[in-house]
């Protein structure tokens, strides 16, 4: 049970006032929005503090802004990567989404939370395979799903989606060898966004 | 004195004790465990990327293969995530159905899992009598989708269609003998609620028959009990969730604490372990089937009760139903567009979760208006399970990995997704 009657909107904005934060709240999920510099502190209190007490990092994950709400050829506007962080705290029973951006698009970089919650540390290691987002503080930043010596980092936007490389058994040099993709992309149903006049 | 210096051992990704394709490096100080370090990622396809690329009704089936022994609870949680988004109502029915079939769902996981980790720590039998029962279970699946594991049958409003009023069955040839064919289609007369309801009052009757073969086993006590123990803070620093987090004495189960669908109006309880060891979470995953059987009593007898409609009406993002498409122009437009363009969701992110058999199952969509997800995000409870591999094993001899690996119930379609 939570130990005020205040919501948790509420109780964030009374406990971070000095903060830049921004909240929003969506299908009854409270999102706060972080800047980077506040971050560890922000993570910090949300997880000691007795009003808050979200001691579950259930999920981190990386996200790519950069072709969003976009038709082909359009750039978007603000910051590119982001992650964001769903936490849960099992005492009161709530649910907090944080998500933070990467100052900087050619060398994302965002502050660790390991110290926090033990649990983030293959998720920031996925963020960083997958989106080449550093998380500044962590002990072991390997990749983690993709295979050993793989180059870039597949989930960005730009990546293709059949990849760049190929992997065959050449029968002469007895060896596996790589190659580049012999197929092409093809997109059976085009991407299209609808305003939808019943959500708006 | 010779000395004897730290080795590092390879174990997998062939290993059969590694459910798949787990690659683990364990440094060794003679036999035990000092770290261990492993390495996933060798059945990774991509699953968000290629989500991406879809529209939403097409995900559906790439969910069946995530963790591909618990599908439909899979599916269950990504079309949560997409009704939630688009407010969409689902007929209780529909609802009732799909909590009846996470729990078959959740009763078929548990058998694999029992199975594999009894065979893994040294016990044949248990396997083979769990495969018995996942077999009816399997043919379920087949009746109401077509398909025995990948069944696509949860679609965003509803399930695809409404149980079937016949059980199929057994059909003669010539090397099934009469005596076989007659057991093999035992209980298969009636509808398929009829063979559920078969089902369930046989079931705790066969619990009782692995727990004959377990519960009191010395052996089976030996290579469990205060193997892997993991205490109640730890657990929730490391991300645990489901039956591991129970093991450890939290109860916290998702039904109960933040219930979706009808878990709300049914009566069961939550079993929770006491000290953590790999014994206690088989003790609670053994108890949660006995609920689960208890819960899918409660459908049925529901599902009798009220026939209705299985998928929502509103035509703009689930398909109209066949006899209408082929007479009405409207909905032909909207079978057209339904399967052709898809729908399109409205800007913004949800996130919902569902308590899968292995723990807290959710995805993550963020959209940006359009008919394909911007980013999906799969969380797959067995990754943050996996991810404590070190906590659990280190100190432990060699041949409690194997336990711990069964013990946490890793299927690699999930973790690596």
């Amino acid at each position: 049970m939570a130990l005020t009657d205040d919501t948790l909107q509420e109780r964030i904005e009374d406990t971070f006032e000095e903060m830049d934060l921004s909240l929003s709240e969506q299908n009854g999920e409270l999102t706060v929005e972080v800047e980077a510099a506040d971050y560890i502190e922000f993570c910090t209190t949300l997880q000691q503090n007795h009003k808050f007490q979200l001691d579950q990092l259930i999920d981190l994950c990386g996200v790519d802004y950069s072709t969003y709400g976009k038709e082909d050829g359009q750039q978007w506007q603000g910051k590119r990567y982001a992650a964001v962080l769903h936490l849960l705290s099992i005492r009161l029973n709530e649910r907090l989404r944080v998500r933070v951006f990467a100052d900087d698009d050619e060398f994302p970089v965002i502050p660790s939370v390991i110290e926090i919650w033990k649990s983030v540390n293959w998720y920031e290691r996925e963020a960083f395979d997958l989106f080449g987002i550093a998380f500044d503080g962590h002990p072991d930043l390997r990749r983690i799903l993709t295979d050993y010596g793989f180059i870039g980092h597949p989930f960005r936007k730009d990546f293709p989606m059949v990849g760049n490389v190929e992997m065959r058994y050449d029968d002469l040099q007895k060896r596996v060898v790589y190659a580049p993709v012999s197929i092409k992309e093809r997109v059976n149903t085009p991407r299209v966004i609808r305003k939808d006049n019943r959500y708006v | 004195m010779s000395e004897v210096k730290n080795f590092t051992l390879n174990f997998g990704p062939q290993h059969p004790a590694a459910h798949g394709v787990l690659r683990l490096i364990l440094e060794m100080d003679g036999e035990t465990i000092e770290r261990a370090d492993p390495h996933i990622g060798l059945l990774h396809r991509a699953t968000e990327k290629l989500a991406e690329q879809r529209i939403y009704n097409q995900s559906i089936p790439y969910m069946d293969r995530l963790d591909y022994v618990s599908m439909m609870c899979n599916e269950h949680a990504y079309v949560m995530t997409i009704e939630k988004m688009l407010k969409l109502e689902v007929p209780e029915r529909a609802q009732y159905i799909r909590v009846m079939f996470d729990e078959i769902t959740r009763i078929l996981n548990h058998l694999m899992w029992l199975g594999t980790h009894a065979l893994d720590v040294g016990a044949m039998t248990v396997f083979l009598y769990c495969f018995r029962e996942r077999e009816d279970l399997m043919d379920l699946y087949e009746a109401v989708s077509g398909a025995r594991m990948h069944a696509a049958y949860y679609r965003p409003g509803g399930v695809y269609r409404d149980l079937p009023d016949v059980m199929p069955k057994y059909k003669p040839n010539r090397w099934r003998s009469e005596k076989d064919l007659k057991r093999q289609n035992e209980g298969r007369d009636g509808s398929v609620l009829d063979f559920i309801e078969n089902f369930t009052e046989r079931f705790p009757g066969l619990i009782d028959e692995y727990e004959t073969l377990l519960t009191d086993n010395r052996i089976w006590k030996q290579r469990t009990v205060d193997i892997g123990v993991i205490p109640p803070d730890l657990a929730k620093q490391l991300g645990f969730t489901g039956p591991m987090i129970r093991g450890s004495g939290i109860a916290w189960d998702l039904r109960r604490k933040q219930p979706y669908e009808v878990y709300d109006k049914l009566d069961f309880d939550i079993p929770v372990g006491v000290n953590g060891d790999c014994y206690d979470r088989y003790l609670v995953r053994m108890a949660e089937m006995r609920e689960s059987n208890r819960i899918i009593k409660q459908c049925v007898d529901w599902l009798r009760e009220n026939p209705g409609l299985v998928m929502a009406a509103d035509q703009k993002v689930a398909p109209p139903p066949r006899a209408e498409m082929k007479e009405g122009m409207e909905s032909l437009i909207h079978h057209f567009k339904y399967f052709t363009e898809g729908y399109s969701i409205p800007e913004g992110e949800a996130y919902a979760a569902v308590e899968h058999p292995k723990g807290e199952f959710g995805t993550y969509i963020l959209s940006d208006g359009a008919n394909k997800p911007y980013r999906l995000k799969i969380r797959a409870p067995g990754f943050a399970h996996l991810s404590a591999m070190d906590d659990m094993v280190k100190g432990h001899m060699l041949a409690d990995v194997v336990a711990v690996i069964g013990t946490m119930d890793v299927v690699f379609g999930e973790i690596d997704r």
